[in-house]
């Protein structure tokens, strides 16, 4: 730590080039820290919601709606302890301008299957015996001010009414909290009494439960409940497919494709480019101080420290980079509106460490080597010998020159 | 010496100089090509999807579709709306003086993607015999056709590629029923990601009574609105009919919205980074040549040629860059072929396509971030005090 001073007296002996560099590295550290951002919503979205709970879906696809006969043979599994049916309405708040997901479901059982949600018993009571009645999340209901009372109009882009309209009229009747704080932050949902919505669709869809939502006692039994249930109703005509609820909310976001490939590849190029950038500037910071560094020699610093000295000076350049663009992509991702959940977690920290780690090591080690290498006379007199980059760039270019000149001759 | 032929003196010398401060050159260039490469590669991303979209449809050719609903899966037409729409005299008949109308299921069916047990959602179309007709595009690749009545499946090109298990010869469980893989297609579109059946076969087994919509071929194109007057009009349907190139060519608006805000956020904050490394690469190469510009100062060249020199050095630099990125960012991306979720909740393959358009994009980004990298280091080596700048700065 005594050399703190002469590593960052060395660092902005060019204030310019220095500040540039930094200014470089700080754009692709924040880039950096909102790509991964963006990756880990992909990757682990789901993992709060933990193994306690399977979806069952009709084998074909989740689009296809399971009729209700199946809830009772269900709940027989052993080992189930709540069921509930969950049927995604698509509804349209404001004509399309407001989306939020709803979901038509048993008002009773949603209680037993999600204990996540919270809200006082007079609110679960209501919920429960008016028909037309809906629970918001409390985010949900900040953002459009919704009251107790408050008619939500909805324009479901799938449900008719039997009547031929598809605007359905709802009442606030309760608004729900999460259990602990990575709940209440996924409060943005809305549910639906089934009653209303079975009773108020075309008659030819009456019945449709949607997908079954399951709870379970031990979720280390998951896997033989999943497949207890499936063998069920296997070579019926309402074949089901049964997974964690995790599973079933990543297979949503698989759809979208290989996100974390085009994130990655992204990552990569910025990374690529700030590398190159930032060896070039440390290796001619290094090289024109090369005289210095011999009378740091002199002066009786070994070998070894000359060369810490320099790799020191790149890491806290690196450092600071990462350091302020990550706080940057933190602040950036931090204003963004709850529906947008992506957050500079710890993940993104450590690539972000990791990389400081790796970019150290790549811009800091060739000149930190030159540097050690350095013979005082030499350095001294003014000979020193071209960095490794500069090197392989010139043999590279003459190569190239001489060829042509062989080719003209 | 007049002043162009000092700028086109300084700057031919200029530019000879590079290969001496090669590394430091190449800054520019590797931070350029990294933004241009990105940003290629991502909007090739949505030019892909929007030229599969759009060569799907034919001009003369209506998609119909229940009133107000977001696309085929969402709609519902019952067997006697779909018979009487066909009979609207605006629709073309064929030789047998049928209708040239296809009334079309859409159920939408899981297939996981390889080395994933999650499915991905891939439409089954059930096509009336005529619907081959109403696509002139089709043909087939691999196998023969579907046979009537029997749970056969002739599979897209594109949905064969992107999903595991659909070689000719597998089959496949759907609703507690095995179908067979019969054949593979190509329709040159959106209709690639797709499954395809009988109608009546796929209405039997996935217990639906009606269609989804009606794909049918007008007369002439002018008779579209005639005839939603018409349809509208009758009390008996609830339907609207939209001319299918448009119908496709709308669906890839919302993606590439996304795309394209994507791409201007990444492409704004790695410009950022390449413009602060262009500056120092021509702040550095000022400062390099101070004796030179002292030099052709006190000897009688202008302000004016030692900027341009300078410019023509950093936008040089960036276009190759430029040129260099979208090269790196059409080899690697250019004909990949990727799947997504399309705007009718099912899987739409295309292949990304790097176009001209999109490379002269890059060009033009190259040559901005070059401009103002190099317009600071230009005027700070216009102002050099000739004194100063000849004992070596």
């Amino acid at each position: 730590m005594k050399y703190f001073g002469l590593i960052y007296a060395g660092l902005f002996r060019k204030k310019l080039r220095t500040s540039l560099t930094l200014a470089s590295l700080i754009a692709a550290f924040t880039l950096l820290g909102l790509l991964q951002a963006v990756n880990s919503l992909f990757s682990g979205a789901a993992d709060f919601l933990g193994a306690s709970r399977l979806i069952t879906q009709a084998s074909t696809s989740f689009t296809s709606p399971l009729p209700m006969r199946l809830l009772p043979r269900i709940e027989s599994v052993p080992g189930v302890a709540a069921v509930n049916h969950s049927q995604f309405f698509g509804g349209q708040y404001q004509e399309g301008r407001g989306f939020f997901p709803q979901f038509a479901v048993n008002p009773r059982r949603l209680r037993e299957t999600y204990p996540e949600w919270v809200m006082d018993e007079d609110g679960w009571r209501r919920f429960i015996s008016t028909n037309d009645g809906a629970i918001v999340g409390r985010n949900l209901a900040e953002r459009y001010g919704w009251k107790l009372g408050d008619i939500v109009p909805l324009n479901s882009f799938i449900w008719t009414k039997a009547g031929g309209g598809r605007t359905w009229e709802w009442r606030v009747v309760g608004i729900f909290d999460g259990i602990n704080e990575e709940w209440s932050e996924r409060a943005n949902l809305m549910y639906l009494n089934y009653a209303q919505f079975d009773e108020g669709r075309n008659p030819g869809a009456r019945g449709l439960a949607g997908i079954f939502v399951v709870r379970i006692d031990d979720p280390d039994e998951a896997e033989r409940i999943a497949s207890a249930i499936d063998a069920k109703f296997q070579n019926s005509s309402d074949e089901t497919k049964t997974q964690k609820e995790s599973e079933f909310q990543l297979g949503f976001i698989r759809q979208l494709g290989d996100i974390g490939l085009i994130v990655n590849l992204i990552t990569g190029a910025v990374f690529f480019s700030i590398l190159f950038l930032t060896g070039v500037a440390m290796s001619q910071a290094v090289r024109e101080r090369i005289p210095e560094l011999a009378v740091l020699k002199c002066l009786g610093f070994t070998d070894r420290q000359v060369m810490l000295l320099v790799l020191a000076e790149a890491f806290l350049l690196c450092l600071l980079g990462a350091l302020l663009g990550m706080l940057l992509a933190s602040a950036a991702t931090g204003v963004l509106p709850p529906e947008f959940p992506i957050r500079t977690d710890l993940r993104v920290w450590l690539i972000a460490a990791v990389s400081v780690v790796l970019l150290t090591l790549a811009v800091g080690l060739p000149p930190a080597l030159t540097a050690r290498r350095l013979k005082i006379v030499d350095a001294l007199a003014g000979r020193h010998e071209q960095s490794p980059l500069e090197r392989a760039l010139h043999l590279l270019f003459r190569v190239g020159s001489r060829r042509e000149a062989e080719a003209q001759a | 010496m007049s002043t162009f032929t000092q700028v086109r003196e300084i700057t031919l010398m200029n530019l000879r100089s590079i290969p001496e401060r090669l590394a430091p050159s190449l800054v520019i260039v590797v931070g350029i090509a990294g933004v241009v490469g990105v940003l290629v590669a991502l909007l090739s991303m949505s030019a892909g999807l929007g030229q599969t979209l759009g060569a799907t449809g034919e001009p003369d050719q209506v998609v119909i579709a229940r009133g107000g609903s977001q696309g085929e899966l969402s709609s519902f037409l019952s067997i006697a709306s779909m018979t009487l729409v066909k009979q609207d005299p605006a629709i073309a008949r064929g030789a047998d003086g049928l209708p040239l109308a296809s009334g079309e299921l859409i159920v939408i069916t899981e297939v996981p993607r390889p080395g994933q047990d999650t499915g991905a959602n891939v439409s089954l179309r059930g096509i009336e015999p005529v619907g081959v007709t109403l696509r002139p595009k089709f043909r087939l690749l691999e196998g023969r056709m579907f046979r009537p009545g029997v749970q056969e499946l002739l599979v897209g090109s594109g949905a064969a590629q992107q999903f595991a298990g659909l070689a000719v010869g597998r089959s496949l469980r759907f609703r507690g029923s095995s179908w067979t893989v019969v054949g593979h297609f190509e329709s040159g579109g959106a209709y690639d990601s797709e499954l395809w059946t009988d109608r009546e076969t796929a209405q039997g087994a996935f217990g639906r009574s009606g269609v989804s919509s009606i794909l049918a071929r007008l007369r002439d194109p002018a008779d579209l609105k005639a005839m939603n007057e018409r349809l509208r009009a009758d009390p008996q349907l609830d339907v609207e009919a939209k001319s299918q190139d448009a119908y496709f060519a709308g669906q890839s608006g919302n993606l590439t919205a996304t795309i394209g805000v994507l791409a201007g956020i990444v492409a704004v904050i790695m410009g950022f980074g390449a413009v602060f490394g262009a500056l120092n690469t021509m702040y550095s190469a000022v400062s390099a040549r101070t004796q030179e510009i002292g030099t052709l100062r006190a000897i009688g060249f202008g302000a004016l040629p030692v900027v341009a020199s300078v410019m023509a050095e950093a936008l040089l630099l960036s276009v190759l860059g430029g040129l260099l990125g979208a090269t790196v960012a059409y080899l690697a991306f250019n004909g990949y072929a990727v799947s997504t979720l399309g705007a009718g909740f099912t899987q739409v393959a295309f292949q990304f396509a790097v176009t001209p358009g999109l490379v002269l994009q890059g060009l033009l980004i190259a040559l901005m971030i070059g401009f103002v990298g190099g317009l600071a280091p230009a005027w700070r080596a216009a102002r050099l005090p000739v004194t100063a700048a000849l004992r070596g700065g």
